[in-house]
């Protein structure tokens, strides 16, 4: 089995690939793809993202071909997919962030930014508890703690797709999913044991 | 709800942990991977590395140090030190800091932090603040590992970065570091209720209850420390219960 990390220069993927060689043991394929052709021949794929919604984007659409490839193997073949972070949030149909930009659109919904309530900070910076509401192979627990970083919230359009949320003065979205299609706004490569967990449970999915 | 966060922070000098008293006066402690993974087994929610290398010329070391460290560690690191332009801000996110702490560079280059926030993400960039109180209610920012005065007003200057984009504060009190004798509570509260960011409290911390009063009296959303925890007077997880005790939201 082949898994993919998508490396469109976003930031640092060397902790999501290194988490991902650790709970595979080191034994499955773990490849950093920066083109849209060698994504054909993987089996998973794992969509990192840092910065801002509409760079992130940019990045994305910068490889040739990828958006259409990335449509096809996870629309249509229904490939396993985990997006962290900003790589949740390009899920959306529509990114607020910076302007009105457009996301990939498989899950229905906008990124807004986090409404600033009784003197919170923004960004939501640390560990918080994600509840999980709907269950999911790769969720084993119903609560946890898990490390966020971000000032935008993914409002889903339709509420089954949120898998797990946590409050921050509001309920931020902590989890989307549909069909093959999952996304996490923390960074399990950043949350300790129960980050590498999900990870784990990740690779092992079969949809 | 969102958590307190514990950040130990160590201090790296030639690629060693070192602790200094008020930032002079080092002393050599050991192999700073290896405590890292220390405090990641106890529950640390962050590490902080400070580079106080003098020659540039060594830096590899550093980048050396935090590769490994994020080979190991799978929890948000935070570098800085001698951090002065975008190609080193990237250098060190490369190597696995998900954070980049930037102090004097940004004084003597304030659209630095305009750039690289937008260039990474405003929660990449963590603007350090080491402040000295020069009268009543008043501090003024010191650079160069405290070594040179400003002028600048400490609290001006953190409502600046966070217009600038800076996604987190990292104060220091210099009178308060090293001493033992906990934060500067007054500039934390003041600089902490200032801005809409996070504040991480640091410098003076010698026991528990130090923590406890940076996050209640201080406001700070976060509190770091090197010595209690480097010396083992302290592990992260006896800190955490004791503030947990006292009603402090920590991760256990």
């Amino acid at each position: 089995m082949k898994i993919a990390l998508i490396d469109y220069g976003s930031g640092n993927i060397q902790s999501a690939y290194k988490a991902l060689e650790l709970v595979s043991n080191y034994k499955k394929k773990i490849s950093v793809i920066s083109n849209s052709k060698d994504l054909l021949k993987v089996d998973k794929i794992i969509l990192p993202g840092v910065g801002a919604f509409a760079d992130c984007m940019k990045g994305l659409k910068s490889i040739s071909g990828m958006i259409d490839i990335l449509n096809e193997i996870v629309l249509e073949k229904k490939k396993p997919f985990l997006g962290i972070c900003v790589g949740m949030q390009l899920l959306a149909t529509e990114g607020k962030e910076k302007g009105n930009h457009k996301g990939l659109g498989w899950i229905a919904g906008k990124v807004i930014k986090i409404k600033k309530k009784n003197r919170i900070k923004i960004p939501h910076m640390g560990w918080n508890t994600v509840k999980i509401i709907s269950k999911h192979p790769i969720l084993k627990r119903k609560k946890f703690e898990s490390y966020f970083v971000h000032s935008y919230n993914f409002v889903c359009k339709d509420k089954k797709n949120i898998l797990a949320t946590c409050n921050y003065q509001q309920n931020i979205t902590a989890i989307v999913g549909k069909e093959n299609i999952i996304g996490t706004q923390f960074h399990p490569e950043k949350s300790q044991k129960i980050g590498l967990e999900i990870l784990k449970n990740f690779i092992s999915w079969n949809y | 709800m969102l958590k307190i966060r514990i950040i130990p922070c160590l201090d790296v000098k030639d690629g060693k942990v070192v602790k200094g008293t008020k930032f002079i006066n080092l002393k050599y402690a050991g192999d700073p991977v290896k405590q890292a993974q220390i405090y990641d087994k106890q529950g640390a929610d962050e590490l902080c590395f400070l580079d106080i290398t003098a020659s540039s010329d060594k830096r590899n070391i550093l980048y050396n140090v935090v590769k490994k460290t994020a080979q190991k560690c799978f929890m948000p690191l935070t570098v800085g030190g001698g951090v002065r332009s975008i190609e080193d801000i990237r250098k060190l996110l490369l190597c696995g800091a998900d954070k980049v702490s930037i102090n004097t560079a940004a004084i003597k280059d304030p659209k630095l932090i305009k750039k690289s926030s937008s260039k990474f993400g405003n929660q990449c960039i963590v603007v350090a603040i080491d402040a000295k109180q020069i009268k009543k209610n008043k501090w003024e920012i010191y650079t160069h590992g405290g070594r040179k005065k400003t002028g600048i007003d400490a609290i001006k200057w953190a409502k600046k970065m966070e217009n600038f984009g800076a996604g987190e504060i990292l104060l220091t009190s210099m009178d308060k570091d090293g001493t033992k004798s906990g934060f500067d509570l007054k500039l934390t509260k003041k600089i902490s209720n200032s801005v809409n960011i996070p504040v991480i409290a640091s410098g003076g911390v010698g026991n528990i209850q130090h923590l406890i009063d940076g996050i209640k009296i201080g406001k700070a959303s976060a509190v770091l420390a090197a010595s209690i925890f480097h010396y083992g007077k302290y592990t992260l997880r006896q800190v955490k219960n004791k503030m947990k005790e006292k009603g402090i939201a920590v991760r256990i």
